[in-house]
This record gives structure tokens, C-alpha cells and sequence, in this order.
């Protein structure tokens, strides 16, 4: 076609492959680009099976099956408001004692700990991540539950006028033991997230803050706070995220009775639990199986919600701030998201 | 003997950043007591059950005497993890090629990174409800739980983590690098297999043994696809026993002797998380020096 390059047969430039050698390239292209869409296909898959395989309990209980209490096996009866207050009381226990806990931690490792031992002790707080759930399960089992049993029963004397926190007798196992045991797990991840946010605040910032005359904790509150508050709070949202789904640990803590906890150191049950626990004996009643799988149904979809809006908050906390940090510094802390290095269920 | 002097910081903003630091202090300390009682308590009891019978024998499930060891758990999660990361880091690196070589930052790339994110936060219990649904009550493969479907669940929840840290360390290799070998002639699938993995290939080996390392502590997925046994079995068409779950059921036994082989088995699970995760670092450490 054009006159001006040289063509070797036909129509084909020199410069040009052939045919048959870009064909390697072609089969790289689409066959990465297959296996991305395999990932969206296989989730949508899933869904819509998770979705059909749930119709059994939805179509009999309605939306009753969320919003009425009532869980009871012998009498085929699926009604699972308890398990997602369950699932809502532990996560929100884990969320109050982890967050606070992981965000200092995250504060003392980036403005006050010394260089030399940072790194060591960052490595030291991921280790909690790197301990699966079942070692955190057999540990809540034979040491935490009856160690803590007598403190609680102090507590739930002691601060009996409180309504829900105190008053009741202390179960072995609780939704409060629940609750502790996901704050550890959560911990690491919000920490993680954390320090991330925190070493994207600028140091011009945090100097202009210490040349007006703030205090260490000051400058704090005043430079670095406020402006990594978003990214420390989509942070907090993955832990939530995590706890809601986190199984293993929680069915061996938790209690497992199908009831609104009447304090905070009654038993409860949460929809990742009620999985683990009921799913050998479901497997031969259609309607018990399905209301299990209705259970993951609608704790997918929470941690698909919750993980939605962690997300955009995190990147927003995160982009658009280095955006506008002015000077470049060296090796800039990449963003990505934490890799969690053990098991979640 | 004039000076100017700057006001003194009053004593109450002195004391309360003396106590907000301590605080913080105080914090970082309360993280670390979860640590170290439990790694203290997994040396302390699970120290005295490693033996050689411990690692030579099954369990047996007898109600007395000897409970038997944990070999074929031991055994098993290497087996079904193994399968796993056979699965999971040929796709995950491959996925993370997409984005970062073809992709970039074209509508569908920006979505499938979204996908990822969200299978990492979709609760591995969830996982294992899948595949008990797709490959389990459909008895694919002739048998209902087997343990190659166990590898399929955990290939499920190391592939994301695996994709996120591949793109991330693959998005490091300098474009220039790319650029003079295109420039040189070679055809795109020779730059991504000799110059863009070689060049990322430490940080692909780190990703890929944290996710191995995730992938070993799972029990949930597990529960609902290859539903552990006591025996030994090299056949992964057929159900196996993995340390988590062993562990789990040994949680719920009402024997003591059986109680505390939890503990043994539960540290050699995480000593084996521990060995993957230093040697991650380490590779990752090694890579910075180059």
C-alpha cells in the first residue's frame, strides 16, 4: 500500500512480523485479559448461585428471615435477626477496643518511636496478623474464657446499674469474649492501614505545627490527625469488614445460642458462626441448608457494602493527599493494600 | 544579662502531652501483650506433645489411650496448599500482568482491581460456601468432599492478595527497562517473560509466600469442601486432613490429651507461618540491596 516503505511480500512493511511470530503476542494479550475476566466472571458465578441456592429460605420466610428473631432448628424455623445483631454487637466491640488501640499504636510508630527500632516493631505488630484464626480460637478456648471469667463476673457485679454493659451472670463464653478476641485480629490491619495514612501527612505540616510552639502530642492532634482522619477511618471500615466475616475464632468463643445477648457477657451467635457450626447437620434438610446459605448471602453482601465504601475512602484518603504533597521525598511509601498474612476463618 | 526568652510551655499543656505520649506508649504495649501470651502459651503447651510418635503416627480418634499424632494433618495442608499455590500464583501474576502491561488504566483494568480488593474482603467462610455449591453437592469429580476442592477454595483467597502485591512490584519495573527491549526488537511476550519478571522476580517470590502463608491457616473454606479425616492419603481426590482442621475438631473434643495435641499441632502451623513470613522478608530485604 505505501509506496514509500519497502514491502517484502505483498503488502508487509520489513520492520513488520509476521503473522505467524506476533501470534505469541497475541495469545499473551488476550489470554491475560481472559484470566482478569475470569476473576469477574467467577464472582458474578458465585453470586447469582450463592443468590438461587438462598431462594428456598427467602421465598419461605420472607424478609422475615432478616428482620424477625427467631432460630430455632428443632422446629425448622429460620429467622435470623439474632445472628445479625450478633454479628453487628461483637463486630462493634472489636471496632470500640481495637481502633483506638491500633491507631495509637500506629502514632507511637511513626512520631515517636525511635528510627532504629521502628521497623522492628512495625514487623512485630504484623506478626499478629500472621497467627490464623483457629491458633486465636484455641487460645480464646483454654485461656482467655476462663481467665477472664472471674474479672467479668467482678465487672458485671460491680457496674450492675449500667443497663446492658453490667448486670447478668457471666457466661464461660460471650459475645464480649467475641468482641476481644476480633479486636486482635482487627488490630494489625487498622494499624497497618494506619501508619500507612500517617506517613503520608507532610513534614511541612508537622514542622509548622512544632515552629509555632506545639507539644509533640499538639502537633498531633492539630497537624497529623485531621489530616489523615479519613484514611484512618476507611482503615477502621476494613477491620469492620474483616470482623464481620472472621468465623473460626468466633464460633469458639461466641457461645453460639441464637438470642439477642440480654448483657454483655451473655452468649450469642453471629451468621459466619451459625455457618460453621449448624452446616453438618444442615446438609440434609433443604430448608435448613438453604437458610445457612441465605446466612453467607447476606453476610456477603454486608462485607461487599462495607468494603465498598472502605475502599473509596481509603484511596481518597490516601491519593489525593500525596497529590498535593509538594516535595517529592525519596522512595515514597507505596500505597497498596496490606498484605494480611494469615488466615481469616 | 538580657536574653529574650521564649514563654514557657504552661505546666498543664506539659502534662498532657507528657500523659498523651505515655498513652501511646501504653497503647503499643497493650498491642503487643496478645503477641506474646499467645506465642508463650503456644511454646508452653505445645512443646511437651512434639514427639516422635507426634510426627509418625495419625490421629486415631480412639477414646482412650493414645490419641495418635498429626502427621497426615501435617501432611495435608502442605498437600492442599501446595495445589493451591499451583493455582493461584500462576493466575494471580498473570492477572497483575494484565493491569500493569495491557490494562493500565483503562475502565476494565481500574475494575478488576476493584474485584480483587473486594474478593480480599470477602469472608473466607463465604468461599467455602461457593465451592460446596459448585463442585461439592454437584459431586464433580465423582466424590462429594474431596481435597483438591479445598485447594480450590484457599487457591480462591490467596489469589487476590498474591494479584494486589504482583501488580504492585511489577509496576516498579522501571518503563525504560521495557522500552529498550521493544526498542531492540523483541516481541512483547519476550519482554514480560525475560525482562519484566526476571527484573520483579524477588517481589513476586515474597508475595507469592505470604499468600502461601495465608493460605496455610485457613479452616473455614476447608470445613465445607475437603472434610478432614484421620488417615493419611496422598489421593487428592478423596477427603484429607489439614493441620486447621484437625486442630479445630481437636478443640472440641472433650479429652484432654486430645486438647492439648491442638496446641502441638497449632505450633508447628505457626512456626511454619513464621518460617514463610521471615523468609518473605527476607527475600523482599535481598531484593532492596540490587
Amino acid at each position: 500500500m505505501d509506496a514509500s516503505a519497502a514491502t517484502v511480500t505483498g503488502d508487509r512493511s520489513v520492520l513488520e512480523r509476521s503473522p505467524a511470530a506476533r501470534l505469541p503476542d497475541r495469545i499473551l494479550k488476550w489470554g491475560l485479559t481472559a484470566l482478569a475476566v475470569l476473576i469477574l466472571a467467577l464472582l458474578v458465578y458465585f453470586f447469582v448461585r450463592l443468590i438461587g441456592e438462598s431462594r428456598l429460605a427467602f421465598s419461605k420466610f420472607g424478609l422475615s428471615f432478616i428482620f424477625a428473631n427467631n432460630w430455632n432448628v428443632a422446629t425448622n424455623t429460620y429467622e435470623a435477626w439474632a445472628l445479625v445483631v450478633g454479628t453487628l454487637i461483637t463486630s462493634a466491640i472489636a471496632l470500640l477496643l481495637g481502633v483506638p488501640v491500633a491507631v495509637a499504636t500506629a502514632l507511637f510508630l511513626t512520631e515517636l518511636c525511635p528510627v532504629r527500632l521502628r521497623s522492628g516493631f512495625a514487623v512485630m505488630v504484623d506478626l499478629l496478623a500472621a497467627v490464623p484464626s483457629v491458633v486465636y480460637g484455641l487460645w480464646g478456648v483454654f485461656f482467655l474464657c476462663p481467665k477472664l471469667l472471674p474479672a467479668e463476673k467482678w465487672f458485671a457485679s460491680t457496674f450492675s446499674f449500667i443497663p446492658w454493659i453490667g448486670g447478668g451472670t457471666p457466661t464461660l463464653y460471650n459475645v464480649f469474649i467475641a468482641g476481644l478476641i476480633l479486636a486482635i485480629m482487627i488490630l494489625p490491619i487498622v494499624s497497618a492501614i494506619s501508619r500507612e495514612v500517617l506517613t503520608t501527612v507532610p513534614r511541612d505540616n508537622k514542622e509548622a505545627a512544632l515552629a509555632l510552639g506545639a507539644t509533640r502530642w499538639e502537633m498531633m492532634r492539630m497537624a497529623v490527625l485531621p489530616y489523615s482522619k479519613a484514611g484512618i477511618a476507611g482503615g477502621a471500615m476494613l477491620g469492620l469488614g474483616r470482623a464481620i466475616g472472621e468465623t473460626i475464632a468466633v464460633v469458639l468463643v461466641v457461645g453460639n445460642a441464637p438470642q439477642i445477648p440480654k448483657h454483655l457477657f451473655n452468649q450469642g451467635y453471629t451468621l459466619a458462626a451459625v455457618i460453621a457450626n449448624e452446616f453438618g447437620e444442615a446438609s440434609n434438610v433443604a430448608i435448613h441448608s438453604s437458610a445457612l446459605f441465605a446466612c453467607g448471602l447476606v453476610l456477603f453482601v454486608l462485607t461487599l457494602f462495607v468494603n465498598f465504601f472502605a475502599r473509596r475512602i481509603v484511596v481518597r484518603g490516601t491519593t489525593d493527599k500525596r497529590r498535593r504533597r509538594l516535595p517529592r521525598r525519596k522512595g515514597a511509601a507505596k500505597v497498596a493494600a496490606p498484605a494480611v498474612e494469615a488466615g481469616s476463618g | 544579662m538580657t536574653v529574650s526568652k521564649l514563654p514557657e510551655i504552661s505546666a498543664r499543656r506539659r502534662r498532657t502531652d507528657k500523659f498523651m505520649r505515655g498513652t501511646l506508649v501504653a497503647a503499643f504495649v497493650l498491642a503487643l501483650i496478645p503477641l506474646v501470651l499467645v506465642i508463650y502459651y503456644l511454646i508452653y503447651k505445645g512443646i511437651g506433645t512434639w514427639s516422635k510418635s507426634f510426627f509418625t503416627t495419625d490421629p486415631n480418634g480412639n477414646f482412650f489411650g493414645y490419641p495418635g499424632g498429626a502427621r497426615s494433618a501435617i501432611l495435608g495442608s502442605i498437600e492442599i496448599v501446595g495445589l493451591a499455590s499451583l493455582i493461584s500464583i500462576p493466575i494471580g501474576i498473570g492477572v497483575a500482568l494484565y493491569l500493569v502491561e495491557y490494562g493500565k488504566q483503562t475502565a476494565f483494568a481500574n475494575f478488576v482491581r476493584y474485584l480483587t480488593d473486594v474478593m480480599t474482603g470477602v469472608p473466607s467462610i463465604v468461599f467455602g460456601l461457593f465451592i460446596y455449591i459448585v463442585l461439592v453437592e454437584a459431586k464433580v469429580g465423582g466424590s462429594g468432599f474431596t481435597a483438591w476442592k479445598g485447594s480450590i477454595a484457599v487457591a480462591l483467597l490467596m489469589l487476590p492478595v498474591v494479584a494486589r502485591s504482583a501488580e504492585v512490584v511489577l509496576l516498579l519495573v522501571p518503563g525504560s527497562l521495557r522500552e529498550a527491549a521493544l526498542a531492540l526488537g523483541a516481541p512483547r511476550w519476550r519482554v514480560v517473560w525475560r525482562i519484566v519478571l526476571p527484573t520483579a522476580r524477588s517481589g513476586l517470590v515474597t508475595g507469592s509466600l505470604l499468600a502461601i502463608a495465608r493460605g496455610m491457616g485457613e479452616t473455614a473454606p476447608l470445613l465445607f469442601t475437603t472434610a478432614g479425616v484421620f488417615g493419611l492419603t496422598f489421593n487428592l481426590n478423596a477427603q484429607m486432613n489439614a493441620m486447621p482442621l484437625q486442630i479445630y475438631n481437636d478443640i472440641l473434643s472433650p479429652r484432654t490429651e486430645v486438647n492439648n495435641r491442638a496446641w502441638g499441632i497449632a505450633l508447628v502451623l505457626v512456626t511454619l507461618i513464621l518460617i514463610l513470613n521471615l523468609l518473605a522478608r527476607a527475600v523482599s530485604r535481598r531484593s532492596r540491596v540490587a
